[in-house]
């Protein structure tokens, strides 16, 4: 009995992923673009999409290597924009504390944007879902994600070469960026973070290794909470 | 462009670090929270890092040595605009791009 619901929850995951091919296709593809003109080749390109799959980290990570900036910014730049993750983890934490350890490491590394959300917004609205239930949903997101996340990045790796440079690839990862931080911008500390962020980096720009950003992400954190508690205290009095 | 040498290095403590992240709490520290305030500044993370990344590439791009330049300014602003409106990656890439080569063909 359990199986056929099991089966059934896998099969929904695997339905409400489909609509997020739109956004994976494009978005590894051109990741394997830009890493190509950034001068890795196709098996480090398809090896960073199957060891980090966090598209806006790999983004970072490669812009900062063209920049030749030392190896532990790069490192701690990247890692900062997947700060998230844990946010996630921690969320998705309470509802599979009975599933076996190696079932939550795979869990662990499928935890991206798409499958933290819909299976997030899953076991909050059904909350008598058994723990098979939660993972056979949790898989079922992944199997339109996953495999195209780095299917793509290989062609557009293999693609890339082929880009004349006229049309500016260059600005192709600036782009994506403020494509990702428009959503992002949906509150008024969210807002503060940004201006905060973009200021401080302008300003910190001289110092050296790229530390400027590291700085600027710290302030720019520090500002959204504060204006975050602000707009609390405001609304108690 | 050369290749970085530490290449493989980064990808792998990116790899290491990004698993660790997501098995933080998942796998790890099921019970044990991390304290409030600092999960509260990490919902911020993202926004925090990408916007202040992203600037100096806007505005000093290395295809012109750093000087302002007028089509790719353009492209960002509408690319910026097209997501806070409609939230969405892919229209907001397109849009960007579209607007880009319009502005490099109107000024060559």
């Amino acid at each position: 009995m359990s199986t056929t619901t099991t089966k059934s929850s896998f099969w929904q995951g695997l339905r409400d992923g489909l609509p997020f091919i739109l956004v994976i296709v494009p978005f590894s593809a051109l990741f394997g673009v830009v890493a190509t003109e950034a001068g890795l080749n196709v098996y480090e390109t398809l090896a960073f999409s199957v060891v980090v799959i966090a598209g806006a980290a790999q983004f970072t990570a490669v812009q900062l290597m063209m920049d030749n900036t030392p190896t532990i910014i790069v490192i701690l730049s990247a890692l900062a924009v997947n700060l998230r993750m844990a946010i996630y983890s921690a969320s998705l934490a309470p509802y599979l504390r009975d599933a076996k350890i190696w079932q939550r490491a795979l869990v662990a590394y499928g935890t991206v944007d798409q499958s933290y959300a819909l299976s997030a917004a899953k076991y909050e609205n059904e909350p008598d879902m058994t723990t098979a239930q939660r993972l056979a949903y949790f898989s079922g997101c992944l199997v339109p994600v996953l495999p195209l996340w780095y299917g793509f990045t290989v062609i557009g790796a293999l693609g890339g070469k082929a880009v004349p440079d006229s049309w500016a690839l260059d600005f192709a990862v600036p782009l994506c960026f403020l494509a990702m931080i428009g959503p992002m911008l949906r509150t008024l500390p969210h807002l503060t973070a940004a201006l905060v962020s973009i200021a401080a980096a302008l300003g910190f720009a001289w110092v050296p290794f790229n530390l400027g950003l590291l700085i600027a992400a710290f302030l720019a954190m520090v500002a959204a909470v504060q204006c975050e508690s602000f707009l609390e205290r405001r609304s108690e009095t | 462009m050369s290749e970085h040498p530490d290449l493989w290095l980064i990808i792998v403590a990116l790899g290491l670090g990004s698993f660790g992240l997501r098995f933080m709490f998942t796998g790890l520290l099921g019970s044990w929270a991390m304290p409030a305030i600092i999960l509260r500044h990490l919902r911020y993370a993202a926004v925090a890092v990408l916007p202040g990344l992203v600037a100096p590439l806007v505005l000093w791009p290395s295809a012109t040595d750093g000087q302002i330049e007028p089509a790719r300014l353009t492209a960002a602003i509408v690319t910026l605009a097209v997501a806070m409106m409609f939230k969405r990656v892919i229209l907001a890439i397109v849009t960007g791009a579209g607007t880009l080569f319009l502005m490099l063909y109107l000024i060559a």
